[in-house]
């Protein structure tokens, strides 16, 4: 029987090297730097430890009840045809009940706590961040400071930052680890998600849902600077590139490529991101009513004139 | 025009890897072919095996299906293991994308579909007619026709290997990647039309079952004293039953959108990608507890007997399958949280989840308190069960964890999600069909397994398990998100090695099972099981000999008691000599099965290659062939009681019955054979 366990053994023996491994966790999940991604880990750690009151009981169980009723320890109880209990199968429905109850109430609480569209509270005045997913890169538009990026965008610790989501490709999802949960990216739809770094520095971003050939490529870095200086000189920087992103600079981006590095726009067409969602409606007209809706019509109707996205 | 979108540029004839793995595999067929040729079998194999309506045989041709496909999708995942430990640190590793997102896609699919399912199908078949003391299945040519649609299913997915791709857009197939627009060649096709033909087969056997088993049950036996495999399997036929037409009108639309133009899906036009998310997961989630809710039967069925006791809270465990089906139907959405759902609806989402674990917290109980106070053999099939209870608890945990939102968005997609499911249906489902492999394979061949090579596959798989996906945890806590085809952290590289290595010790355990199977065909007359049960068994599987007589049963059993057989030989009931046998009615064997395979086959090879003037060549086969059974006469027949007496006569002198000068008293006689009390 003993030779059983070898391998249990083994891993055992292991465990000082799996420690060492453990240590490198930066970078992760369980390395939160915004206020959210720490309410997800605590989260995660009280829900295991919950969980843990069942299942360290039934895998020490198993082994004992094993070793203890193997057929070749005729000293112990044999009782072939007790097959019912109420008490044990009173415990056995109550316990697991009881403890799905209370981690119920902590999802129910946490789920509307940590609802991705519900804005973060601060008394700092929130950035405003619309993300396009394309094929196979990120745009960013800062549609209050008149900038847009590829692949980096940047701002100030302790601010909230309020994106909002979609995509001018197939489907992704928006995820910076360090900074909290991820969010689908979706054509013709749009997600909201709110994040907050607490601690400067640069935090990898990355699509979480698979979308073809460049998947693996598709990263950015979120830039947390330390002051909002810092930050005002980051926009100045991407000013100064003096790219404008009008409708043709947009329709040459959405082009498909690859591991595409960090750039800088200016002066993204006005109601761009509106116009990349409502391209998927096939750009109404009958819905302007105004001249501002007018305007998106037709810049819509101008980003629909080349379906970037077909490859036939 | 003549042939559709196929052009000599569809054959991968410069891909090395490709050709040599097509080589191989044609090599190996030829290789089974000129033996079958020189040891003159293909009579045999067409009358006895190919045509037959014997749901034994078909439950055997099912594991065989789903032994070869468990080696291909296997052959997947060590190539993108390997990929993954050679890509790290800017380094692209030997499959580029348009090649390895094919290959993690066939692994989901293959894996899924025409692994786990077949195995499932195949012990059910092999198992259930002769728990509940049935002669055979209540549509025995529908039996056959679910199989050889299976077979279709799975020589597209094969073809496609060497006939054009093969999907690059993941198991799930989410649109709009799986659109025209990101996916204009056949690969999504392939994949389309294998599901449909395989769902179809799938559906025909849960109606074909659950009609067994509520209508041919043996005199006796009440619903709630069916076995509890068989319980479990009428739960997974229900669940099959309400949730394959979801997939196959889901996969419906999705052609049709490919095909004519539609725009169910697509981004644009008005179509809506989730609207496929959310009929894909209705059918998806209860599909795992399809997968799962046999194999618990399975653990139960095997501890009850080697712990040489009844099952604990057999009630108790019929009605934790019925909640955990029912639940398991209404838990879809928790595959995307993410998809920006209110706080409302993802908590209601959340919180069903996790009920799912009390009724499967209930379950491991009551196999704790079946061992409690029993005699433990520890034979391979125990082991699997033992390591499943240790390995499916951290699995099911890892689930609940998944199903709180909150933590659900920063796991959601990362290598942590691979970990939990693989734990779940590889420590749930394959070790429960590992085990009941080697628990009824006396049964359907007449011999036991090798004892020795049985545990150190199980050794092997049990730690070549923990080397593989306790890093993919680990990973997934560090930011790893999947289907990634090489990365730049190299904080995840030793845990990228490690899982490759836990791969390969996998690869050793699937190495001993082949092994086994070799030895103990060779050992058989040494592994012989004379009696029909050589594990002490409860149920009336064990009441018949093995393998059993094409009829299962030379006279009807009567059920008293859940542990029908306990109960006979108890009572000394059991292996009592007839005085006479009647007619057996049967059903005879039909070749039509196998022309409506074949006719499917080329319907859906020429609608992936819109070959239209073959497709309805196709189509005019598959309803030629139906008529033409319409029409057939020659449906049954009855055995006459003198060939059962002389089948009957041979298994009790086997057993060291005499037939001739037989008294009761003989019944109750020690048998030759002696069976197993210790083996561990």
């Amino acid at each position: 029987m003993m030779r059983n366990f070898r391998p249990t053994r083994l891993l055992w023996g292991l465990s000082p090297v799996l420690a060492v491994l453990l240590s490198g966790c930066q970078g992760g999940i369980l390395d939160p730097k915004g206020q959210v991604a720490a309410d997800e880990k605590s989260l995660i750690i009280t829900a295991t430890l919950l969980m843990l009151l069942v299942v360290i009981p039934v895998i020490v169980m198993t082994f004992l009840f094993a070793w203890k009723y193997r057929a070749s320890n005729k000293d112990a109880i044999y009782t072939p045809k007790w097959s019912h209990s109420n008490k044990i199968e009173a415990v056995v429905w109550i316990i697991p009940i009881i403890i799905v109850a209370c981690l119920a109430v902590v999802t129910w609480k946490t789920t509307h706590k940590l609802d991705p569209y519900r804005p973060l509270d601060s008394d700092k005045k929130p950035i405003n961040v619309q993300v396009v997913a394309m094929n196979w890169k990120w745009l960013f538009i800062y549609p209050d400071l008149n900038i847009a990026t590829v692949n980096q965008i940047a701002f100030p610790k302790d601010v909230p930052v309020n994106f909002r989501i979609t995509s001018d490709a197939a489907m992704n999802s928006f995820f910076i680890p360090q900074l909290g949960g991820q969010i689908y990216a979706m054509a013709g739809m749009e997600t909201k998600l709110h994040l907050v770094a607490n601690e400067a520095g640069t935090y990898k971003g990355f699509s979480a849902n698979y979308s073809g050939a460049g998947f693996s490529g598709m990263k950015f870095n979120a830039i947390a600077t330390e002051t909002p200086e810092q930050f005002d000189a980051w926009v100045q920087k991407v000013r100064a590139s003096g790219k404008a992103l009008n409708a043709d600079a947009y329709l040459a981006l959405v082009k498909p490529s690859e591991n595409n590095a960090a750039a800088f726009y200016t002066t993204p067409e006005p109601r761009l991101f509106d116009a990349v969602l409502h391209k998927y409606m096939a750009g109404r007209q009958s819905l302007a009513a105004t001249d501002d809706e007018l305007k998106l019509a037709a810049l819509t109707k101008r980003l629909c004139e080349t379906p970037a996205v077909k490859e036939q | 025009m003549l042939l559709g979108k196929l052009t000599l540029d569809a054959i991968p004839y410069k891909e090395p890897i490709i050709v040599a793995a097509l080589s191989g595999a044609g090599l190996m067929g030829l290789l089974v072919m000129a033996l079958i040729t020189k040891f003159g079998k293909w009579g045999y194999l067409w009358k006895e095996w190919l045509t037959s309506v014997d749901h034994k045989k078909i439950g055997v041709m099912y594991i065989i299906v789903a032994m070869i496909m468990l080696l291909r999708g296997f052959a997947d995942a060590l190539m993108m293991r390997a990929q993954l430990a050679m890509a790290t640190d800017g380094h692209l590793g030997v499959f580029p994308p348009e090649h390895y997102d094919q290959i993690f896609t066939a692994h989901g699919v293959i894996m899924i579909i025409f692994m786990a399912m077949p195995f499932m199908t195949g012990l059910m078949n092999i198992v259930v007619p002769l728990q509940i003391g049935a002669r055979d299945v209540a549509f025995p040519f529908l039996n056959s026709l679910s199989f050889w649609l299976l077979v279709s299913a799975v020589i597209l997915v094969n073809l496609s290997l060497g006939v054009g791709n093969f999907a690059r857009t993941g198991w799930v197939a989410y649109p709009p990647l799986s659109e025209l627009g990101f996916s204009p060649d056949v690969g999504v096709d392939y994949y389309t039309w294998a599901l449909q033909i395989s769902g179809i087969g799938t559906t025909l056997t849960a109606i074909n079952f659950l009609v067994t088993i509520i209508k041919m049950r043996a005199p006796g036996m009440k619903l709630m004293q069916m076995p509890i495999f068989t319980w479990t399997c009428t739960w997974a036929n229900v669940l099959i039953v309400a949730s394959f037409p979801i997939l196959t009108g889901a996969l419906a639309m999705l052609s049709l959108d490919r095909y004519l133009d539609f725009h169910f899906f697509t981004a644009e036009a008005g179509g809506n990608a989730m609207m496929y998310l959310n009929l894909f997961w209705a059918w998806g989630h209860p599909e795992v507890y399809i997968l799962v809710l046999p194999a618990f039967g399975i653990f139960s069925e095997v501890i009850s007997t080697f712990s040489g006791k009844r099952l604990f809270g057999h009630t108790s465990m019929i009605i934790a399958s019925g909640v955990i089906s029912v639940l398991g139907f209404m838990v879809w959405l928790h595959h995307f949280f993410t998809m920006g759902s209110g706080a409302d609806v993802n908590a209601f989402f959340g919180i069903a989840t996790m009920v799912i674990s009390v009724p499967t917290g209930v379950k491991l109980f009551n196999w704790l308190f079946t061992m409690y106070q029993g005699r433990i053999r520890f034979t391979p099939p125990v082991l699997w069960t033992m390591g499943f209870m240790v390995t499916f608890s951290i699995g099911g945990m890892t689930g609940v964890l998944m199903a709180v939102p909150g933590a659900d968005f920063v796991l959601h997609n990362s290598l942590f999600l691979i970990a939990h499911f693989h734990n779940t249906i590889i420590g749930g489902a394959v070790f429960g069909y590992l085990a009941g492999f080697s628990y009824w394979f006396p049964k359907a061949f007449g011999f036991k397994l090798n004892e020795k090579l049985g545990k150190a596959a199980f050794w092997f798989w049990q730690s070549g398990f923990m080397f593989a996906f306790i890093p993919l945890y680990v990973l997934g806590f560090l930011g790893m998100t999947r289907r990634l085809n090489h990365t730049d952290n190299p904080a995840w590289d030793p845990w990228l090695y490690l899982a490759c290595v836990g791969a390969v010790l996998i690869a050793c355990g699937i190495g001993c099972q082949l092994l086994q199977i070799v030895v103990s065909i060779r050992d058989r007359k040494k592994l012989a099981d004379v009696t029909g049960d050589p594990w002490n068994g409860h149920t009336l599987e064990w009441s018949t000999s093995s393998p059993p007589p094409f009829y299962n049963f030379a006279t009807v059993p009567h059920v008293h008691d859940i542990d029908a057989f306990t109960d006979m030989k108890e009572k000394g009931e059991a292996y009592k000599v007839p005085q006479k046998y009647a007619p057996i009615h049967m059903p005879s064997n039909t070749a039509t099965g196998v022309y409506i395979g074949g006719f499917t086959t080329l319907l859906g090879f020429a609608l992936i290659w819109h070959i239209w003037w073959l497709a309805i060549v196709g189509l005019v086969g598959i309803i030629g062939a139906m008529l033409a059974r319409a029409y057939d006469n020659n449906l049954d027949y009855y055995v006459q009681p003198d060939e059962v007496e002389s089948i009957e006569r041979a298994h009790f002198e086997q057993m060291g019955i005499d037939v001739d000068n037989y008294t009761e008293r003989d019944a109750e006689k020690p048998r030759r054979g002696s069976r197993p009390t210790t083996t561990a």
